[in-house]
């Protein structure tokens, strides 16, 4: 139903557990994909286990010159980028009056501040092609908000009010810009919480379990095929139910 | 005319899909020509590309019309 084939797609964060099922999909719907992120070992094991048509390009995205680099690395790869996928993202959990500047720029840095340069890197490309996919992964913290989380859902939040400006600005060029906002989904990132927090946050969630990476795959394969071609400056929640809006 | 202010002209009638006699000198791509900001933007990014030149922000926002994008070219390929 959602067919990429001939597209090419930059993921970034392609070796956590989101990211590489992002770029599952995309490229089971043929997409070429160029997998970035800071560990290049997991990159390399994704990459041979999609075999044709996966590219490694890792980079460390709090670093400025690299961010620069990486829509350049990701077009010689691949001969251009139609897709973009932000979805690299760290936490610095603090309460917020423990929380150092350090903390808060790293946060920034990585989720706001690269996401900005990477979709303004690639946006030459998609002018030109007049067709392009913008999909920033967020998080439900970014509308909810979280206790120890201002940094990130600031981030989070600070990405939706940026795909929606450069929605409206590029919407006539046929490019898109849109948001996934995930619950809590099992990935090594909750898998850090104790069963006791686990058990408390379940039932949060109608649909009664965590979400798992391919479910919010699903949704970013949506927003960057063809088909969703009408819409833009959207946040996809995929949150079973947890918070409904 | 010049072979630069040719080549400008094509870019202009292809990517605004106006008629080649109303890109004049004094032509405003914005007032004349129907070219919204983005347009402008894109305009000055396929001159940069034709003419390998880079063209920054602030030179970029002082080339209004036709002429000015000639004009400016003509400095930057000399």
């Amino acid at each position: 139903m959602f067919d990429l084939t001939g597209k090419t797609a930059l993921i970034t964060g392609a070796s956590g557990g989101i990211g590489g099922a992002v770029a599952a999909a995309l490229h089971a719907a043929g997409a070429s994909v160029a997998l970035s992120g800071t560990r290049e070992a997991p990159l390399r094991a994704l990459a041979e286990r999609l075999g044709e048509r996966a590219h490694v390009v890792a980079a460390n995205l709090s670093d400025p010159a690299a961010v620069d680099a990486l829509p350049k690395q990701a077009a010689q790869a691949m001969g251009s980028v139609d897709i973009l996928i932000n979805n690299a993202g760290i936490t610095r959990d603090n309460l917020f009056m423990r929380m150092s500047d350090d903390e808060w720029d790293q946060v920034i840095a990585v989720n706001l501040t690269s996401s900005f340069r990477l979709a303004r890197g690639v946006l030459r490309g998609m002018m030109k092609a007049r067709w392009g996919r913008i999909v920033s992964i967020t998080s439900v913290v970014g509308t909810t908000g979280n206790p120890g989380q201002a940094n990130y859902a600031a981030a989070k939040a600070g990405l939706v009010g940026l795909s929606k400006s450069l929605a409206s600005e590029v919407a006539s060029r046929g490019i898109t810009v849109n948001c996934v906002a995930p619950g809590f989904i099992q990935t090594a990132m909750t898998d850090a919480l104790t069963d006791e927090q686990k058990g408390r946050i379940l039932t949060q969630i109608p649909a009664g379990r965590m979400g798992s990476p391919d479910d919010i795959a699903a949704a970013v394969l949506y927003l960057a095929s063809p088909a969703a071609g009408y819409v833009t400056g959207a946040t996809l929640h995929v949150n079973g139910g947890m918070a409904m809006i | 005319m010049s072979d630069i202010a040719d080549r400008v002209k094509k870019i202009v009638v292809e990517h605004l899909g106006v008629e080649e006699d109303k890109v004049t000198e004094t032509a405003s791509f914005i007032d004349d020509l129907g070219a919204d900001s983005l347009d402008t933007v894109e305009l000055v990014m396929a001159f940069e590309e034709e003419f390998g030149i880079e063209i920054p922000d602030d030179a970029a926002e002082t080339i209004q019309t036709f002429g000015d994008a000639v004009k400016f070219i003509q400095g930057a390929t000399a």
